[in-house]
């Protein structure tokens, strides 16, 4: 019994060890973006691999996504003589919601979990300690700027996901099915409001951009230096980012879309 | 006598339980090669992480330059890191850029030197460590022993005031073990840089070392000049020197009688 | 990585996002048909009951489109519903006389205001009042006369 509180204290006393370095490494990377910002090679290099190499992903995901939505909206709506509305189905569907957490999920999975195994194993090479010796910020150098890519990519990756799955739904419901052309963009146009779908859309993407570059960096960062200890950061990385996307998602949505 | 380079002082330090240091005194006076030799897992490594400010001790002091490293500022410390240099045991190279970038890097980082410039200095320096050839490959390409010899290029990219070298021997041909250790003599002499080796290998220790430190479990167990070190009167330093199997000093991590924990058979602990 | 190859990778990249963006807003949400506030006059109007009508309810005549709904409050003094309507300038033609109706697009469908000009000779300038409006229909109340008007019916025999 004594054990079970003691392993019990233990892993709380852990968890909040890790929630305080994690925060501390949060705000060492805003100490050091300024400088980061007078090297924007820096930042556009890993721009090249966190957000083009994700493109594809993201691209060929959100035409699915869009084209599914646009079969299963179309099935629904029209046993109630609304097909009309399928438009707007889809695109409010995307625009607020499944663009930006499906696209943050895909980002976790194939940016997260490589910028995880990458910083992890600079660590466990010795390669940020020998930066330190040689008077270089590894935070500087090699994780600030991957944040700030992070957060950038995001949001241009979700909007991006949108955009094309309205137009696998577009593809689907008007092109295969025969929906009215006109009335999917006209009643498309008549209920997405820019301000209250696409604007809270992308800050959703932001906030989830920050989220994912952060636990990616400092579950790379915080790593165990072995082999072991780096493949368990990256599936943290992944199962982390997950969680905090869908649960931030639910707050978000309530404080942007509840009355 | 000149104030030291680095002076240690009742340095004490821990790996989670295991003490690794338990009062060390210890000084490197400018100018020379101070070697530091002991047993595999003593804690050398860890002494020159400590000395470079990557580790902070349990109690005790350590002055580099004047300067109390246990106090220092992240930026103070950093400042600080300019003028030494480092040969990490690993090599701790850059593996996403090759070796001519990795022996530019301190450059680039630290200096606004023309391009040109550079590029000669990283021919230099990989041309002293026999490399030149190599500059393009990346470093996975390398064998350890290159590996090693690009990292001491880097190390001394930038003319550092101190250098420390951590087993800088290690899997090197007779040839290139020798050329190392003229190159390190004569870093030392004509730059009058100040030098830390550490490494096991006795004879090209003694053969370069102006000074040498014996660790072990934690202590000193002697310092002076090589060869007061060989006439010591200590049989644990005598038998470390001449790499003798049995004597004072263990060959073993410590552990449990060897017998015991044959007898105790399939039962753990 | 070649230099090259990166620059333009992440020129494309930024570049695709831009101009999803830009279909969000022009081609998926309303921006593109977005009645802008130096493009247009305000006309009020009372109901006694406006039911679902909401803010961004269109506002057609004749089946076009000219406007939208732009504030709904409630006057008590004169306990009735005020909703501020803004229309294009470019549909500055309407009849003092003109009347608002509330209706449903459809069964279920949502509700909108429809103007019906007049034969006034003067027409509504910025910040006039319609005053011939009719409220929605309630479905609940429609629903209550039918059985009321039954019932009396059954009772008179
Ligand atoms: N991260 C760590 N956590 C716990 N213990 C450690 C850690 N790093 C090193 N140690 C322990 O500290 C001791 C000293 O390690 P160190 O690497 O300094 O040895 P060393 O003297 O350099 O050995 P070698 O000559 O083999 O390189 C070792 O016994 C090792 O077990
Ligand atoms: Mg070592």
């Amino acid at each position: 019994m004594l054990d079970v509180l003691q392993n019990l204290g233990r892993v709380t006393l852990g968890f909040f060890q890790r929630l305080g370095r994690g925060h501390l490494f949060l705000l060492q990377i805003f100490a050091t973006i300024p400088g980061v910002l007078l090297r924007p090679r820096l930042v556009l290099t890993q721009l090249y691999a966190v957000g083009v190499l994700t493109l594809l992903i993201i691209l060929v995901s959100g035409l699915f996504v869009g084209m599914v939505m646009g079969l299963q909206g179309y099935n629904t709506l029209v046993d109630f003589g609304a097909e009309d509305s399928l438009g707007v189905m889809v695109a409010l569907s995307l625009v607020r919601e499944l663009g930006p957490v499906v696209a943050a999920l895909l980002f976790a999975g194939r940016a997260g979990s490589a910028l995880t195994a990458e910083i992890g194993l600079m660590k466990a090479t010795e390669q940020l300690s020998g930066m330190e010796m040689m008077a270089v910020d590894p935070i500087q150098r090699v994780v600030a700027p991957r944040f700030l890519a992070a957060f950038i990519s995001l949001p241009l990756l979700a909007v991006i996901f949108s955009a094309i799955g309205v137009y696998g739904g577009y593809f689907v419901g008007v092109d295969l099915l025969g929906v009215d052309d006109g009335a999917f963009w006209a009643q498309m146009q008549d209920k997405v409001d820019l301000r209250g779908d696409v604007y809270n859309g992308v800050i959703k993407s932001v906030v989830f951009g920050f989220v994912a570059g952060w636990i990616a960096l400092f579950e790379g960062y915080d790593a165990v230096p072995t082999a072991a200890g780096v493949s368990r950061a990256t599936t943290r990385t992944v199962v982390h980012t997950s969680l905090a996307v869908l649960g931030l998602d639910f707050v978000l949505t309530a404080l942007m879309f509840g009355e | 006598m000149t104030e030291p380079v680095v002076q240690i002082r009742g340095l004490q330090f821990a790996h989670g339980e295991r003490m690794i240091f338990d009062g060390i005194d210890l000084d490197i006076a400018p100018g020379r090669v101070t070697a530091i030799m002991g047993p595999s897992g003593t804690g050398k490594t860890t002494l020159l992480k400590l000395i470079g400010g990557q580790l902070r001790p349990l109690s005790g002091s350590i002055r580099v330059y004047g300067e109390e490293v246990t106090q220092l500022s992240r930026k103070g410390l950093y400042q600080l890191r300019k003028c030494m240099g480092m040969l990490f045991q690993s090599g701790a190279l850059l593996t996403d850029i090759n070796v001519f970038e990795n022996v530019a890097y301190p450059m680039r980082e630290h200096t606004r030197l023309p391009k040109a410039l550079i590029r000669d200095l990283v021919l230099m320096k990989l041309q002293a460590v026999g490399l030149r050839g190599a500059s393009t490959l990346m470093p996975s390409e390398l064998s350890g022993g290159m590996a090693r010899r690009v990292a001491l290029a880097r190390a001394i990219a930038l003319d550092p005031s101190m250098v420390m070298y951590d087993e800088p021997f290690t899997g090197q041909d007779p040839i290139s073990m020798g050329i190392l250790v003229k190159l390190i003599r004569e870093l030392n002499d004509a730059l009058g840089m100040t030098s830390i080796v550490v490494s096991h290998d006795v004879r090209e220790t003694a053969a370069i070392a102006d000074y040498i430190y014996l660790l072990s479990q934690g202590k000193v167990i002697e310092h002076g000049k090589p060869e007061a070190l060989r006439d010591s009167s200590l049989e644990w330093s005598r038998q470390f020197l001449e790499g003798r199997p049995d004597g004072p000093a263990a060959f073993h991590y410590p552990a449990p009688d060897f017998r015991d924990d044959l007898l105790r058979g399939g039962q753990s602990k | 990585m070649n230099n090259r190859t990166v620059e333009i990778g992440v020129g494309l990249f930024v570049a695709l996002g831009i101009a999803a963006l830009f279909m969000l807003a022009m081609q998926v949400s309303n921006l593109g048909t977005f009645v802008s506030a130096d493009d247009s006059y305000l006309l009020e109007a009372g109901f006694e009951n406006i039911g679902g009508l909401k803010v961004r309810s269109p506002v057609t005549v004749s089946g076009v489109r000219v406007g939208r709904v732009a504030a709904i409050d409630y006057d008590d003094e004169a306990f009735e519903a005020v909703v501020t309507l803004r229309i294009k300038s470019s549909y500055d033609g309407f009849p003092e006389d003109t009347s608002a109706s509330i209706f449903t697009a459809g069964l279920l469908g949502e509700q909108y205001i429809a103007l019906e000009p007049g034969g006034s000779m003067d027409n509504l300038a910025d910040g006039d009042r319609l005053q011939l409006t009719q409220s929605a229909l309630v479905m609940e109340q429609i629903i209550g006369q039918f059985l009321y008007s039954t019932s009396a019916a059954k009772s008179g025999e």
